[in-house]
């Protein structure tokens, strides 16, 4: 095997993901993450037309691809007369792919907060509003960190797709690498190794924020 | 000692309380223990034809009750006959399909007309009027788990009714030591046993200085041997003057604490009366036949 190359590839490749990856993730999970907040609450609220906006985003998000849900934007939007560039198109995709996914994790999470929670709130007199934001939200979220983990480790890897609409992130400096080289075991093996490395970080913090969200619950 | 905030010691919230206008607003037992016998006092909380239905099935059918300033009633019957339902309403937890609702003294009397049709934002706002008078203590005591124990009684008194911290935290912990816990101020709901966790609910209501105190089964989900703690801390409330709608199956406490009891079966008040009648003379078979499987199961 080539040492050599396999560490020069290290370089462009750390660089790719600081430049690309981790900031693609970063800025997509937190966009998706409103926006799945808000189609979460659409999804359970009782105005009808809200509650079906939110479904049918919902299906569509999850019943189509996210490479295709890339390329509709990236090359289908410039055809009526819409051109964004790579970055933005990316983050666009991979908010809106997010927001879809994880709107069922929150509403799921929402839903799993006792009635009586809610009621709670009411008989203190707080709206719906505020017992939402102060009392149903905190309790959802500690339910919801293992699936939006899940959810944000996904989306890490994800990002590789971004490669295939010209954004220069990891992947596309290993494919780089590759195709000049030849060595396309080498180079993949080694993008598949730092994927792994950044994944099991992640895993590492998302325990840690379990444990101190746990904090108010007994442990059998 | 006194479980002090009373009710209507606030002129903050209940001015006329403090008025010489309205005689009726004494608010401590030995005012309202003058009342007996010369007839009804002006009633603090009034329903008139009360009805519900869930699907199709009617829970309530016109019910009708009073509560007078710092009295306490006591709703008992089988399991469906509509108590809890009748406590919900008066908490906004619930919205009858007809029926009135009204709560005097004060400074704003409070009157709803759930039978009349009315745009939904305007029902919605009577009901959480509701909300602000009454307060809830629950079966399952329904603490907020993610907050420790003085955050559960100060939440509301902070972030509704936006009163300052300083005032509310002296008054929490005032009424946490009352009931015993003062020490468990920082411990969460979970690293309580019930018992605990139902005296920080009872507090957690006393804390919004609510006009009606609502009580639902509170002691069903306990250990035997706690029961009596609780029923004590609301004896004491009873005695303090607290106005009091109490769901329970305890008949020695209703019998002690009691002014009024009212029997219900399947949505409708069967019989109604002090506490003395009802459960030594009740007048219908129904009450009489719940009374007997309730004191003696096993005949």
């Amino acid at each position: 095997m080539d040492w050599d190359l396999a560490l020069s590839a290290v370089g462009p490749m750390l660089l790719g993901a600081v430049r690309g990856t981790i900031p693609l993730t970063l800025l997509s999970f937190t966009f998706g993450m409103v926006i799945a907040l808000g189609v979460a609450l659409a999804r359970i609220s009782r105005v009808k037309v809200l509650s079906g906006a939110a479904r049918f985003y919902i299906s569509v998000i999850r019943g189509t691809p996210l490479l295709v849900q890339l390329f509709v934007i990236f090359y289908g939007l410039p055809s009526v007369g819409l051109t964004v560039d790579p970055w933005p198109s990316a983050v666009f995709a991979f908010s809106l792919n997010v927001g879809g996914y994880a709107a069922e994790i929150i509403r799921a999470a929402i839903l799993s907060v006792p009635k009586g929670q809610w009621e709670a709130g009411f008989t203190a007199g707080m709206s719906r509003r505020m017992t939402l934001r102060r009392i149903i939200l905190p309790q959802a979220a500690r339910v919801s960190v293992p699936p939006l983990s899940n959810t944000f480790i996904s989306l890490v890897k994800d990002t590789s797709l971004a490669s295939l609409i010209l954004v220069t992130e990891m992947f596309r400096e290993a494919q780089k690498v590759a195709a000049f080289s030849q060595e396309f075991m080498l180079l993949y093996m080694e993008a598949a190794a730092l994927y792994w490395v950044i994944c099991l970080i992640l895993s590492s913090a998302q325990n840690r924020v379990e444990k101190r969200l746990d904090r108010y619950v007994a442990h059998a | 000692m006194s479980l002090t905030p009373e009710p209507a010691s606030d002129p903050a919230r209940d001015p006329a309380s403090g008025s010489a206008s309205d005689p009726a607003a004494q608010p401590s037992s030995g005012a309202s223990a003058s009342f007996r016998g010369i007839g009804r006092p002006d009633p603090l909380l009034r329903v008139r034809g009360l009805a519900k239905s869930f699907r199709d099935q009617q829970v309530l059918r016109s019910i009708d009750l009073d509560v007078a300033r710092g009295k306490v009633l006591v709703l008992i019957g089988p399991s469906g006959s509509g108590k809890t339902t009748i406590l919900r309403s008066l908490d906004g937890l619930e919205t009858p399909d007809a029926g009135t609702i009204e709560i005097t003294g004060g400074d704003a009397p409070l009157s709803i007309d759930f039978g009349e049709k009315r745009k939904r934002r305007y029902a919605e706002r009577q009901r959480d009027e509701l909300r602000d008078r009454s307060a809830m203590v629950f079966q399952h005591y329904n603490l907020f788990p993610h907050k420790t124990v003085l955050q559960n009684v100060t939440e509301a008194p902070l972030r509704v009714q936006k009163r300052p911290r300083a005032e509310v935290e002296a008054e929490a912990l005032k009424l946490l030591e009352r009931v015993g816990l003062s020490e468990k101020r920082d411990s969460y709901p979970f690293e309580l046993s019930g018992g605990q966790q139902q005296r920080v609910g009872i507090v957690r209501a006393l804390a919004l200085k609510p006009q009606i105190l609502l009580f639902d089964e509170p002691t069903s989900a306990l250990d035997p041997e706690i029961v009596g703690d609780v029923l004590g801390i609301m004896a004491e409330l009873a005695a303090e003057g607290w106005t009091m709608v109490v769901v329970t199956h305890e008949i020695a406490f209703a019998r002690e604490v009691a002014d009024e009891v009212l029997f219900l079966d399947g949505g409708v008040i069967v019989e109604s009366g002090p506490p003395e009648q009802i459960f030594t003379a009740p007048r219908q078979a129904r009450t009489r036949t719940f009374l007997e499987r309730l004191l003696r199961p096993l005949s």
